[in-house]
């Protein structure tokens, strides 16, 4: 068939609980009997078509097991896409999932695009003509998708980085290109060390936004979320604000699960799972509710805890009770009811080592919306890459990850050329390899960007 | 009895003299039309063939049985190698021509091709019926028939000289312009405008040469040709002189003047050869800029100042030249000259060079908005060999980009367009490692002796290095080294690391310090033939690279493979955006690779087109 091998999260919507990691293609059984141990010490190579088997899903590179897991493997033609296609399910939570995909793609299969299963198996004859348009819509629908989320706040900010980043590529490639196609124009001729530098420098760039790459997930993903405080306060109407702001696709949040979970909302890219909604809805305090010990646990557990505090009526030993059992949370503190005359003064909360926010929700709902999700977005921002409009950026998606991979094995690989002594035309090869996967983020084509900033900065022309 | 050819090529420049050398010998009787017949194969700008990219152009014309070649190795002055220590990827050949030579010889062996008629005449219509070319008519009223014409007009079309405030209607060097088949032409297809400009021609009797950098040709160089065992002409020097702030200065205070700032001008110029008055406007910080001074033939006193094209007035030109070192005293004979002519719009033409609208009328060189000879010359031979396929009633010969510079110009010119004049660079190419000078005959010749335009025994010769080859690689990959004492001293002497265990050659010609002619040190090397020694140089050392290049061509050429019917009705692709079906329908693209280098289409709209591509695929079934 000469196609490649694709994978991609396939678990289907509101089935929470198993995870699916889905691999087509002519090498999809032998990547997947690499990571998948049978039961047995059986190899999914020898496992005959249509069965499933118990096993567990080990990194062959450094042993570490991620997950039980079944496998189901499926042989060419006698598949949904025809081709070879193995399942593998798992129980673990999003995180796993996307571990299990990472290794998939890691170990040989190239990340699926917008509908690609389907489109496979209508080019492969699985699908009778009748579905050809609903596989057009799907490809559309899910490209649309991609694209409205690719304007958010979160990779807005990623996208710059990367332009930035590409922009030193670009300068590097440009260099060399201008020495390897004009030998003859008396132009600088690019210093071997300075091609080094800009590698390597272009190298660490890179790495500083894989390692936002789990960060980014979280938000992508969805921070458990917990709205605390004492009963009126203004829970419920910061719930409401958010609701109103925006309910998050569930599609969006891949495994979520229906009975922790109620509520999902996207604050411009920042996804927040809110816990415990009916609670807030009744109003009720939480420990009265839940008990001490369960709240505890419930706010361990969160990845945020909304602490909401009233201005306008004297703070209680209660208020200081729910700050005390979130000091070793992540927590934003929110003080409302600023419209009001203050009852009490900023400093009697004493020393807090949490970001405060004084709001009103009566006033101004959408405001307290967006200093909040800017809020959090620099509470996570610890381990996040500064751009030079200072915002800050976050690899959320699996395929920009790929790609960043990509451009980072590439300047590798030039590196190591350059290193070995080797011509300045096979160094230019993997640079032009770095700029190409960094392109499928941004959708440009590097060639002729460099042709265009070769006439732009240097004279060129007998 | 009407006058009749299978074939009509109109332009006996270096598109139009590979168009019809390549028709005449697929056995047309092919007219070749030029407006002067002493100014076939005329070289109106530099005196000078290949360079960067360009040079592989001319090695796969070679490759594919074309003529550029083996004219220039008969008429050069000087051949140099560029980028030796770059890269086998970007290595190229160079040479100074004698023009008149050049000339000569490409008149001579276009006159004694059998089935080839060379004239003269000025054509000021097409005869077209049904959509498809009859023939055309000539200055004076007569009519000439072929179902088949390449036109190869190069800058002739509408052409317009400006030498500063001086405007007049000519053609390059003083020739005709051509007209009334500019105005024929737009009827029928889109046409642009461009410019192109040269420098000033001088008397070599008034450099002071003795103060200037000398270039020397290289030594024992190969030629273009595959076929040219070796060059022995004795090699004429150029120099090299630069500009000064005071050169700077005159053309600064005279920029008024020039046609091209007095907006005289309005056809776009390629960025790449710039006038002298652009380089000072556009890159100010620069003191000087490098002028190449480059004898035009042995027996003439004419030298071209490469480096240095202008608009300016030709009083100021000599006043600004006359500030450079070296050109003190300088005599110009021929000003400089901006030139603009019209040329078409390269979107409507098939990758064949047949243009979409006009059955049988194939369009080859500056015609299609290039610049440069050798674009010319590798528009040229295709353009013949698929007008004479189209005789044949054949499927055309389209060379993928992942095959051939040929194959990335072609596809860039009618899948992209052109925004300037378009000259070939290495960086155009995805596959520049694979696309080498070196190898253009692996790449090509099978091909061209396919087609009848390489002889058998070229062919036998050709097949018998591919054997020489792939026996040395097979013996430097079997042959063991081991690491005595002498070899590991002969090693460290060579500036790498002594072996542990053995080793093969081949593993020791991978390492960067060492050549294939040092492995003389280790074993006994057979006595092969320079080309083959290179080649397996190449092969060996490079391998990784190659191999994992061969694999990206690999799926590179799946979509080029997945072929688009030439009548599709691009509003009945459900799905496809507005703007991807307009861009299609335009470009006509012939493969779903192709169609996604059309600017505007998105990897969707492929995804798209690939859906209904297969569902039009089961309903013809059925
Ligand atoms: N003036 C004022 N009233 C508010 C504000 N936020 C909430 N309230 C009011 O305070 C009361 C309690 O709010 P609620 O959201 O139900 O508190 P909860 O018990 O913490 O969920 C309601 O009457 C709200 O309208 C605020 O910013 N300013």
């Amino acid at each position: 068939m000469g196609e490649d091998t694709i994978a991609a999260v396939a678990t289907p919507l509101g089935e929470g609980g198993i995870g699916i990691v889905r691999l087509s293609g002519p090498d999809a059984i032998s990547i997947a009997a690499q990571m998948f141990r049978g039961k047995g010490g059986r190899s999914l190579a020898a496992q005959p078509t249509y069965t499933v088997r118990y096993g567990r899903v080990v990194d062959p590179r450094t042993g570490r097991q991620l997950d039980e897991a079944l496998a189901l493997v499926m042989h060419a033609p006698h598949s949904y896409t025809a081709e070879d296609v193995v399942e593998i399910q798992c129980h673990g939570g999003v995180v796993v999932v996307r571990e299990i995909l990472n290794l998939a793609l890691a170990l040989g299969a190239r990340l699926a695009e917008p509908g690609e299963f389907t489109k496979r198996a209508f080019l492969n004859g699985r699908l009778d003509l009748s579905q050809a348009e609903a596989v057009i819509d799907l490809i559309q629908s899910q490209t649309r998708l991609g694209m409205e989320v690719a304007v958010d706040q979160l990779e807005g900010s990623l996208s710059r980085r990367i332009k930035e980043l590409r922009e030193s590529l670009y300068d590097l490639a440009v260099r060399v290109e201008a020495t390897l196609d004009f030998p003859e124009d008396d132009l600088p001729e690019v210093e071997l060390t300075a091609v080094e530098q800009g590698l390597r420098s272009c190298q660490s760039q890179i790495e500083a936004l894989l390692a936002t790459a789990d960060e980014g997930k979280i938000l992508r993903e969805g921070l458990k979320t917990v709205i605390t405080g004492k009963p009126n306060v203004g829970k419920s109407s910061l719930l409401n604000a958010l609701l109103d702001e925006n309910r998050a696709l569930v599609t969006d949040i891949p495994g979520t699960t229906r009975d922790t979970i109620e509520e999902v909302v996207n604050l411009r890219g920042v996804a927040l799972r809110l816990v415990d909604t009916a609670g807030i809805r009744e109003s009720s305090d939480l420990v009265e509710r839940l008990g001490v010990e369960r709240s505890l646990q419930l706010l361990r557990e969160a990845d945020l805890v909304l602490h909401v505090l009233d201005r306008s009526a004297s703070l209680t030993p209660e208020d200081f009770q729910i700050m005390d059992m979130t000091k070793d949370s992540r927590r934003i503190i929110l003080i409302n009811k600023t419209d009001l005359p203050p009852a009490w003064d900023l400093k009697d909360l004493g020393a807090v080592a949490a970001p405060v926010l004084e709001i009103s929700l009566v006033k101004d709902p959408g405001q307290v919306v967006a200093a909040l999700s800017e809020a959090i977005l620099r509470l996570l921002g610890a381990g996040a890459v500064p751009s030079s409009s200072g915002t800050r950026a976050f690899v959320t998606r699996a395929r920009h990850k790929q790609a960043l991979h990509e451009a980072q094995k590439a300047l590798e690989e030039s590196l190591r050329t350059l290193l070995s002594g080797l011509p300045l035309d096979l160094v230019a090869v993997d640079l032009y390899n770095a700029l190409e996967a960094l392109g499928e983020i941004t959708g440009e084509t590097a060639r002729e960007n460099v042709l265009d900033r070769i006439f732009a900065e240097f004279c060129i022309g007998k | 009895m009407p006058e009749t050819y299978d074939a009509i090529v109109v332009g006996a420049g270096h598109a139009g003299s590979e168009a019809a050398l390549a028709l005449a010998r697929l056995g047309h009787r092919t007219l070749l039309l030029t407006l002067n017949l002493d100014n076939v194969a005329l070289l109106p700008c530099n005196p000078s063939i290949g360079g960067s990219g360009k040079a592989t152009l001319v090695r796969e014309v070679d490759a594919l049985g074309g003529e550029m070649g083996r004219n220039c190795d008969e008429t050069l002055m000087q051949m140099r190698l560029l980028n030796t220590r770059r890269g086998p990827a970007v290595q190229s050949l160079r040479c100074q021509l004698d023009r008149k030579l050049y000339q000569r010889r490409m008149k001579y062996v276009l006159e004694t091709t059998p089935g080839l008629f060379l004239k003269e005449g000025l054509v000021t219509d097409l005869i077209i019926e049904n959509g498809a070319v009859q023939g055309m008519v000539l200055r004076g009223g007569l009519k000439v028939y072929a179902p088949a014409v390449v036109l190869a007009t190069g800058t002739y079309l509408r052409s317009v000289v400006h030498i500063g405030e001086l405007h007049f209607p000519s053609g390059p060097q003083g020739q005709h312009t051509a007209v009334e088949l500019a105005e024929a032409l737009k009827k029928w297809l889109p046409l642009v405008r461009f410019k192109t400009g040269t420098p000033p021609r001088i008397n070599l009797r008034s450099v002071d040469s003795s103060r200037l950098e000398k270039l020397p040709g290289d030594p024992n160089l190969p030629g273009f040709s595959f076929e040219t065992e070796g060059l022995t002409v004795e090699q004429v020097p150029c120099w090299v002189t630069y500009t000064t702030p005071e050169t700077h200065r005159i053309i600064r205070e005279n920029l008024h003047r020039t046609a091209l700032y007095s907006g005289a001008i309005v056809g776009r110029g390629p960025r790449y050869c710039p006038s002298i008055e652009t380089k000072i406007v556009e890159f100010p910080d620069r003191e000087s800029h490098q002028i190449f001074i480059e004898p035009e033939g042995w027996q003439t006193n004419e030298g071209y100042l490469s480096g240095c094209s202008t608009s300016l007035p030709r009083e100021v030109q000599e006043e600004m030249l006359r500030t450079i070192p070296g050109l003190e005293n300088v005599e110009i004979m021929r000003p400089a000259y901006a030139i603009e002519y019209d040329c078409l719009d390269p979107l409507c033409l098939r990758p064949s060079l047949e243009t979409m609208e006009i059955r049988g009328l194939f369009c080859a060189g500056q015609i299609n908005g290039t610049s440069g000879y050798e674009e010319a010359a590798a528009q040229g031979i295709m353009a013949g060999i698929n007008a004479a396929r189209f005789l044949q009633g054949k499927k055309p010969v389209v060379i993928p980009r992942s095959q051939a510079y040929i194959g990335v110009l072609i596809d860039d010119l009618v899948t992209k367009g052109v925004t300037e004049p378009y000259r070939m660079m290495t960086a155009r190419a995805e596959y520049r490692l694979s696309l080498r000078m070196d190898n253009a005959d692996v790449r090509l010749t099978p091909l061209g002796y396919s087609l009848g335009l390489i002889k058998p025994e070229r062919y036998a010769a050709f097949r018998a290095k591919q054997e020489m080859v792939a026996e040395e690689v097979e013996r430097l990959n079997s042959t063991l080294v081991r690491g005595t004492a002498e070899v590991n001293e002969k090693l460290v002497e060579l500036g790498t690391a002594p072996l542990k265990q053995g080793a093969t050659l081949a593993e020791l010609l991978r390492r960067p310090e060492i050549t294939y002619e040092d492995l003389a040190h280790f074993n006994i090397l057979p006595d092969l033939p320079r080309a083959v020694r290179e080649q397996v140089e190449i092969q060996v050392k490079y391998q990784g690279y190659l191999n994992r290049q061969e694999a990206a061509i690999e799926r590179f050429e799946r979509m080029e493979n997945k072929l688009i019917p030439d009548n599709l009705d691009y509003s009945r692709v459900k799905g496809l955006s507005k703007e991807a079906v307009d861009r299609l329908s335009a470009v006509r693209p012939i493969s779903v690779g192709q169609a996604s280098r059309v600017s505007g289409v998105t990897p969707a709209d492929i995804s798209v087109l690939l859906i209904f591509l297969e569902q039009e695929r089961r309903r013809a079934d059925v």
